[in-house]
């Protein structure tokens, strides 16, 4: 059981009177790369936003790392800041120089000292190669870059899982490489992932499992290469054809 | 030599245009300016509509001359762009011009050169301009109210420790700067009030004022070698402890003695007025209204229900009720509701009547800030672990508040100027003390230089605190 650090039972999800998640049933494994892939509106973004508790559940059961994800807030902060965060659309703090942003939350959230948290927040800057930019605002930078840096972000709270939104659906392609990259590496140092996007060239990289889901449910799940070489349902088989 | 076409000047011959046009426009100047400051109309041969039209005329032909495109003058093309694209942008350039020539004189005339400002009686105003006398024989009434004259040093000497205390923020070193917001939201409003409070209001109570000074410039000075983490306890008990030293251990005997005499004679808040007035009742309410306006504007945002009615209530209530009203019952029906020996002074009342009534407008501009802010602020301050306080604290307001500075600032000005309303409840600030002098039979009939008088003190303050918040906006611009 231990190895299990998410575990998500039975769960279901509305919005208002529509259900976005039906019966979702998962179980991620320590070290383990997941990627979530299905067409828009399929309830991806919304299954890891409940993982995060950015979204609330209504029936089932979620558990991140042993804490089950309830109604108790003092609970959810410490189990945020063990999962970092990447968005597609950045969401930088735009009043803050990127060193800021980096150190905002380990000084303030885990009470690290300031010289501690800039080490700590330049030595992940430096990972995803935008040390030199550390003294400048996100609206100074391009949309790879912002994007690096909301990576080195999340990494700076040290967090035990890493869950990416589509970070590359708002770059344009040449900057989607450098932010693939940046990933790539932290799948390489045995981070936990689990990543909505529609790159399939990252997916087959490094993903141990990929997810299919549409409308609201988990179609099919395998391993990367059998998931590739022989999807088993018909609605996988489609959207295969027509992504690559 | 080139054709001329006056109706389409061009680059060609641009010399006969320019030299033509030049003429024309200066004429037509010298035609108004000799009209206006010698009241002499040196077209007056010419029939009556002639004349009196002539300068427009020439002006706009004259400027029509002018208007030569990318003519490699500097200074012409400037002109040409500015105030001289078109027809119709000429003539109203030229009418703005005759209209400022034409009212110079009377200004002029009014303010300085038919104006009395010697003597001290209103005799000496005999020209027909203004008679500054009045407002220099009831300058010092307009400035302190009924402030008795002798004890006046009292508030100048309070306004200008409270100015320089407020500018200790511009000479703080870097180790100090994280106290700054502290000291400015809690510590500078706490000792303002104390100063206004003890040092303008006087009386006995000013000893136990003077001891509290003591304790906190003693315990500030001990405070520097008390390690970090005691100092949140340490500021808290050492000062109260030195007080209640100072006052019955120490000075004990002396102050049952000097408790009967009045170190500083007691001047009631209804006597205070003036200028000063203004600055006491705009300060606090300013302070005050816009912690209160935040924390509505976050509670009306809240997800806990009794929170948000309270404050849409609370909101509602006091932007759906005349400012005027909301004085009159602080002053009137207020008291009624308190029991029989407590009373709380007319000018506290006063403050925080409007201070709730300000603070109403400052939650809905805040709000408006905290509205204009993407979703996705809040997700990613929520997924690094913040809780609500440190979500708001450290990402959303910072965001929010820089959006809303010229609300804030529109809200500010608005209230500096509704001070004068406080006469209704018979506190006499500048605009009161005006309408008080006017009505003296010794100076009957110079409202008119009052008024003059107070736009002009209320102009500097309000065009001050606007050049601040526009300030504040370019400082705190970054890019998004």
């Amino acid at each position: 059981m231990s190895d299990k650090i998410i575990q998500i039972t039975e769960m279901n999800k509305w919005f208002g009177d529509f259900q976005v998640l039906k019966n979702i049933n998962l179980e991620v494994e320590k070290n383990k790369k997941i990627v979530v892939c299905g067409p828009s509106g399929s309830g991806k973004s919304t299954l890891i936003r409940c993982i995060n508790r950015l979204e609330e559940h209504q029936q089932g059961s979620i558990i991140v790392d042993g804490n089950e994800l309830t109604e108790d807030t003092k609970d959810i902060e410490k189990i945020r800041a063990e999962v970092g965060m990447v968005f597609q659309q950045f969401n930088l703090f735009p009043h803050l120089s990127i060193l800021d942003n980096c150190t905002l939350a380990p000084i303030w959230v885990k009470k690290m000292p300031k010289k501690e948290a800039e080490d700590l927040a330049l030595q992940h800057l430096e990972k995803v190669q935008i040390a030199d930019q550390a003294n400048k605002y996100p609206g100074q930078l391009s949309g790879g870059q912002q994007q690096r840096c909301a990576i080195a972000r999340a990494l700076c709270m040290e967090p035990k899982i890493m869950l990416f939104d589509e970070p590359t659906s708002a770059l344009d392609p040449e900057m989607i490489k450098e932010v693939l990259d940046a990933m790539v590496n932290l799948a390489k140092a045995g981070m936990t992932m689990i990543v909505v996007t529609h790159e399939m060239g990252f997916a087959k990289e490094v993903a141990d499992e990929v997810i299919f889901m549409d409308e609201g449910m988990i179609v099919e799940r395998a391993e990367t290469k059998e998931f590739f070489a022989n999807p088993k349902s018909d609605r996988t088989k489609l959207f295969l054809s027509q992504i690559l | 030599m080139n054709k001329l076409n006056f109706l389409q000047p061009d680059k060609n011959n641009i010399y006969t245009y320019l030299y033509t046009g030049v003429i024309l426009v200066v004429l037509s100047i010298f035609i108004v300016f000799f009209n206006s400051f010698f009241n002499k109309d040196i077209v007056s041969f010419l029939p009556g509509p002639i004349s009196f039209f002539l300068p427009l005329i020439l002006g706009f032909i004259g400027l029509h001359l002018i208007r030569i495109d990318y003519s490699g003058y500097k200074f012409l093309d400037a002109i040409n762009k500015n105030i001289n694209t078109n027809n119709f942008n000429a003539f109203l350039s030229l009418l703005i011009v005759f209209v400022i020539i034409k009212s110079l004189p009377p200004l002029l005339s009014w303010f300085i050169l038919d104006a009395n400002i010697a003597g001290d009686s209103k005799d000496v105003c005999t020209g027909s301009g203004a008679c500054w006398t009045y407002i220099k024989i009831w300058f010092n009434r307009f400035m302190y109210g009924m402030y008795p004259n002798p004890e006046q040093w009292r508030i100048n000497l309070s306004f200008i420790a409270l100015a320089f205390l407020g500018c200790v923020g511009f000479f703080a070193t870097e180790k100090f700067k994280k106290y700054l917001t502290l000291y400015y939201v809690v510590v500078y409003p706490i000792i303002a009030f104390f100063f206004i409070f003890f040092f303008i209001s006087g009386g006995p109570i000013f000893f136990d004022f003077s001891y509290g000074i003591i304790a906190a410039i003693i315990s500030i000075i001990l405070g520097f070698f008390i390690p970090s983490k005691f100092k949140m306890y340490y500021f808290i008990i050492v000062p109260i402890t030195i007080y209640i030293l100072l006052k019955y251990v120490f000075f004990y005997e002396e102050l049952i003695e000097l408790g009967k005499l009045e170190a500083l004679e007691w001047v009631e808040t209804g006597a205070w007025g003036g200028l000063s007035l203004t600055f006491i009742v705009s300060f606090f309410c300013l302070i005050f209204c816009f912690p209160i306006g935040l924390f509505l504007s976050l509670g009306r945002r809240s997800d806990l229900p009794i929170i948000k009615y309270i404050s849409i209530g609370m909101i509602e209530f006091w932007r759906g009720v005349p400012l005027i009203t909301v004085l009159f019952m602080s002053s009137v029906m207020f008291p009624m509701f308190l029991p029989e020996d407590m009373f709380i002074d007319k000018l506290v009342r006063v403050i925080i009547a409007i201070s709730l009534f300000e603070a109403a407008y400052v939650a809905e501009v805040i709000r408006g800030g905290l509205q204009a802010l993407p979703r996705g602020q809040y997700d990613a301050a929520k997924s690094l672990g913040m809780g609500y306080w440190k979500m708001h604290i450290l990402v959303i307001l910072p965001q929010a508040l820089k959006l809303v500075i010229p609300g804030i600032a529109n809200t500010f000005l608005a209230l500096v100027k509704d001070t004068p309303l406080i006469f209704v409840v018979g506190l006499l600030e500048i605009v009161g003390m005006l309408n008080l002098a006017k009505t003296n039979p010794e100076w009957l009939g110079f409202a008119m230089e009052g008024y003059v008088f107070a736009s002009v003190l209320f102009f500097i303050i309000c065009y001050a605190m606007s050049k601040y918040s526009y300030n504040l906006e370019q400082k705190y611009k970054t890019e998004r």
